[in-house]
């Protein structure tokens, strides 16, 4: 059992939420504190959940504008679109993409989350279908997409009572949406492209009828627009954080699927979404939804999602020293490497998923990625002989090789010197090790 | 007008008299404006209204922010034309922002970033992205430089003189020199040069190449080198110092704080180092991003144009790597890379860029124009109802 003291460093290191202390909820003593704590505690971007029954998506609830003040706590929710005028077959590979869709990235799983139904037809008893379809082979959170609200509503007739996002509210529609959003219990999204003043007055009017669980799209113009769409999201996400804007504080979403609407060529327009997509990301949206089922178009923007909502506080490098990957012994390969984390990351886990035992010294190359930490003699001869010597190593192997990294290659003759060791040059990337060691270590 | 307050009035005091008897009310098909409506009841009486509907859209206007900035970056020239005592066709200057990056709301960015490409003054290993743009060209960097500039659009180039470290080829400074004045003579656009990263030969480099002029952009001093020997010859003939630390905040303070002692505040741009997606790119882009917001608030050590070696994005093996074909072809994996890894530090403060892919070059020349665009006309049709076959 936690005592209290250690329960409110949890608490203010947002590691748990004040709900969880019984007696703040439940004693009228504590009944200030509890909605004082309350209110300093809440999210100025509202945490917006939406899904279905037994799988759901969370956007928003981010307290900091900038990353480094605080982590950032719900990355970038990303929905693939279907329409209801694909074929069943092209429907059922969007959304097995989406379902099947992972990249490993060390050592943890990158997936897309959602996706976003739109009406194309424009046909009550189309959307119906598609939705129906949809919901038959997956559970995973939808979108509905349309603006006209009777398509909304027929799509919702068929999901029972899952709570997908509702795309989306205007100035238009406003009144039909929000009573179906708030009879459904549905949140949604509020679309006023390039036009703040009808964004702040459509949620205030929201907001006094009850709808509360809103997401805002100020529009996703690509192209020479995107100034608007980056200007419109950075002062939205400020007037959230740093001026505590009750009105606008909700979660941002951003739609490069509107690359898609050029007539380019395809590759130009999966190029296009994917640099918009990107650029979403760095400027706060916290849902994309996306058309492009490119790998090439996915692969790095889930990757700097990865990057962006990373601990800001994670160290640059790792604590220098012996490492045992896999069980080491006397016979198995020495190998020494930089101590920037990703270095030490990337060629562990490449050593581990080629099931290899191994010795791994980590050299003290002041946190520099080994190709600068070579130039700039960061990593030396004398790091690494100093490295064998602290490590201990001799004592615990009967040979005196060691392999050092391609990219330290010119450093061969140094280091053979510097140790008395036998250098050998390993491959420029640690992806090749696995079959280099099968290759070259072997026959030692 | 007077009408509808009349009106109101007279609703609002009907209003009245049913809360303080039933404590609730309901509105049901009543259209006006709630703010007005608002204004007529006491504060007490109003929190016990309940608006179960509101049948009129408000009419709220956005209020701009209002962020007072209170430092600003630096302006910095790079390159001489004929005036100065060069031989140059253009400069540019970096830096003189009063705002964060791109906040277009508030400031045009007084200088567009600008866009270098990378040329080596040996051959060394480049993804074969990179070698297919180049062929030849690339045992050549006078050539190789030329292509940069008129092929593909470089505004500047950046001459790496690799070779000259001793565990390399230990080219001399005086050969340095030649391989600079060949470059200098084929492009007619600003240099940067660039060292071998050795902090004892850069500086002999640096003393040598530093002769020619041309107000260069020297890439790059940093806490290792003896500071008060490799800044005389800068200062001396007006180069730029991009003064280089590894991601940390503090180091690139202190780095500047000693290097006033030598240099004028002009002649100094920072590089906070950057790494590419799935490389660390977070470590970069936070250092930058919070060195950039700094000066704003007023931080007189980090007021300098920032300049970032975004090549480094072809480090991670996705950039580079023949991958399993859902991740598609690496010629086109690898200059997105690239450009993503640009524009997310241009979106954090980056100044000057060095690149190497001509199509990442192109799109983030491109998306610097598109978020400096100041055109009020943004049109966007209907894309939930778009057939985008």
């Amino acid at each position: 059992m936690e005592n209290c003291m250690a329960f409110a460093v949890r608490l203010a290191n947002m590691e748990v939420e004040i709900d969880m202390c019984p007696p703040m909820l439940e004693e009228e003593k504590y009944r200030k504190s509890y909605l004082e704590l309350t209110n300093t505690l809440h999210p100025p971007v509202k945490q917006v959940e939406f899904g279905s029954t037994d799988r759901k998506v969370i956007v928003g609830g981010e307290y900091v504008m900038h990353r480094h003040e605080l982590t950032y706590k719900n990355p970038t929710v990303f929905a693939l679109d279907i329409d209801d005028e694909m074929d069943d077959k092209e429907v059922t590979r969007r959304l097995k993409f989406v379902e099947d869709f992972s990249y490993i990235y060390i050592g943890t799983e990158m997936k897309l989350d959602a996706l976003a139904i739109r009406s194309v037809s424009n046909d009550r008893q189309k959307f119906k279908n598609v939705v129906k379809f949809v919901r038959e082979k997956t559970n995973l959170p939808l979108i509905l997409c349309s603006l006209n609200s009777k398509i909304i509503e027929t799509g919702l007739s068929v999901l029972e009572r899952d709570k997908p996002l509702i795309y989306a509210v205007t100035k238009e529609n406003w009144k039909e949406m929000s009573e179906l959003s708030r009879k459904r219990g549905c949140p949604m999204a509020v679309s006023s492209p390039n036009d703040m003043n009808t964004l702040v007055s459509l949620t205030q009017t929201l907001q006094g009828n009850g709808v509360n669980d809103l997401v805002l799209d100020p529009g996703t113009f690509p192209g020479n627009g995107l100034s608007k769409t980056i200007d419109a999201l950075t002062m939205l996400r400020w007037k959230a954080c740093n001026d505590r804007d009750k009105l606008l504080g909700y979660p941002l979403m951003g739609t490069p699927i509107t690359t898609w609407m050029g007539d380019e060529d395809d590759q130009t327009k999966c190029w296009r979404e994917s640099i918009t997509t990107a650029a979403l990301i760095d400027r706060y949206t916290d849902l994309l939804i996306l058309h492009g089922t490119e790998g090439w178009g996915l692969l790095p923007n889930i990757i700097l999602r990865f990057n962006i909502y990373t601990d800001p506080k994670k160290p640059v490098s790792v604590k220098p020293g012996l490492k045992a990957i896999g069980n080491p012994d006397e016979k198995s390969p020495v190998m020494v490497t930089s101590n920037f984390a990703l270095t030490y990351y990337i060629v562990s886990g490449d050593i581990e998923s080629g099931k290899i035992n191994c010795h791994l010294i980590v050299a003290d190359s002041e946190g520099m990625a080994l190709e600068a930490a070579v130039a700039g003699r960061e990593f030396s001869a004398k790091e690494v002989a100093d490295a064998i010597k602290e490590s201990g190593i001799e004592g615990m192997i009967k040979h005196r090789n060691i392999i050092i990294p391609g990219l330290a290659a010119r450093l061969s003759g140094e280091i053979e010197e510097a140790t008395g060791w036998k250098v050998i040059v390993g491959p420029r990337d640690s992806s090749g090790i696995p079959k280099f060691i099968q290759e070259k270590w072997k026959n030692k | 007008m007077t009408k509808d307050k009349e009106l109101m009035k007279k609703i609002s005091d009907g209003f009245i008299n049913n809360i303080l008897e039933q404590g609730e009310l309901e509105f049901e098909d009543v259209t006006f404006d709630v703010g007005e409506l608002e204004l007529r009841f006491s504060p007490i009486v109003r929190k016990a209204v309940q608006l179960k509907k509101i049948l009129e859209l408000a009419k709220l206007e956005f209020t701009p922010l209002n962020i007072e900035w209170i430092g600003k970056v630096e302006e910095v020239r790079l390159g001489a034309t004929a005036n100065d005592g060069g031989t140059r066709d253009t400069t540019y200057v970096i830096g003189g922002e009063g705002a964060a990056a791109f906040y277009n709301f508030e400031q045009t960015m007084p200088h567009p970033p600008v866009v270098s490409m990378d040329v080596f003054d040996t051959k060394i290993h480049l993804p074969k992205a990179i070698r297919d743009q180049f062929g030849d060209v690339l045992e050549d960097p006078a050539q190789w430089a030329k292509m940069c500039v008129e092929k593909y659009g470089a505004q500047m180039v950046n001459l790496h003189l690799i070779s000259t470290d001793p565990y390399l080829k230990d080219t001399s400074p005086k050969d340095s020199v030649k391989i600079l004045e060949e470059v200098l003579q084929a492009v007619k656009v600003p240099l940067c040069v660039g060292g071998s990263g050795n902090p004892v030969k850069d500086v002999e480099i640096f003393e040598k190449v530093t002769e020619v002029g041309e107000r260069l952009l020297i890439n790059s001093i940093n806490l290792d080198m003896d500071l008060e020997r490799v800044t005389k010859p800068i200062k001396e003939h007006g180069h730029v110092a991009v003064a280089f630390t590894q991601m940390n905040m503090d180091k690139a303070r202190e780095l500047n704080r000693r290097l006033y002692d030598y240099l004028p505040r002009d002649q100094i741009v920072i590089d906070t180092n950057c790494s590419g997606i799935g490389y660390g790119l977070e470590h970069g882009f936070t250092t930058a991003e919070r060195a950039r917001l700094a000066a704003l608030k007023g931080d007189r050590e980090l007021q300098h144009p920032i300049s970032l070696g975004i090549s480094n994005a072809w480090a991670p093996r996705e950039a580079w790597l023949d991958m399993d074909p859902i991740w598609g072809p690496r010629e086109i994996r690898g200059p997105l890379w690239e450009t993503i890894t640009a524009l997310s530090m241009l979106l954090v403060g980056a100044d000057y860029l060095m690149m190497l892919h001509p199509t990442s070059v192109n799109t983030v020349k491109d998306f610097i124009g598109n978020l400096l665009n100041n055109s009020k006309k943004t049109e966007i049709s209907d894309w939930t109802s778009a057939k985008l076959r």
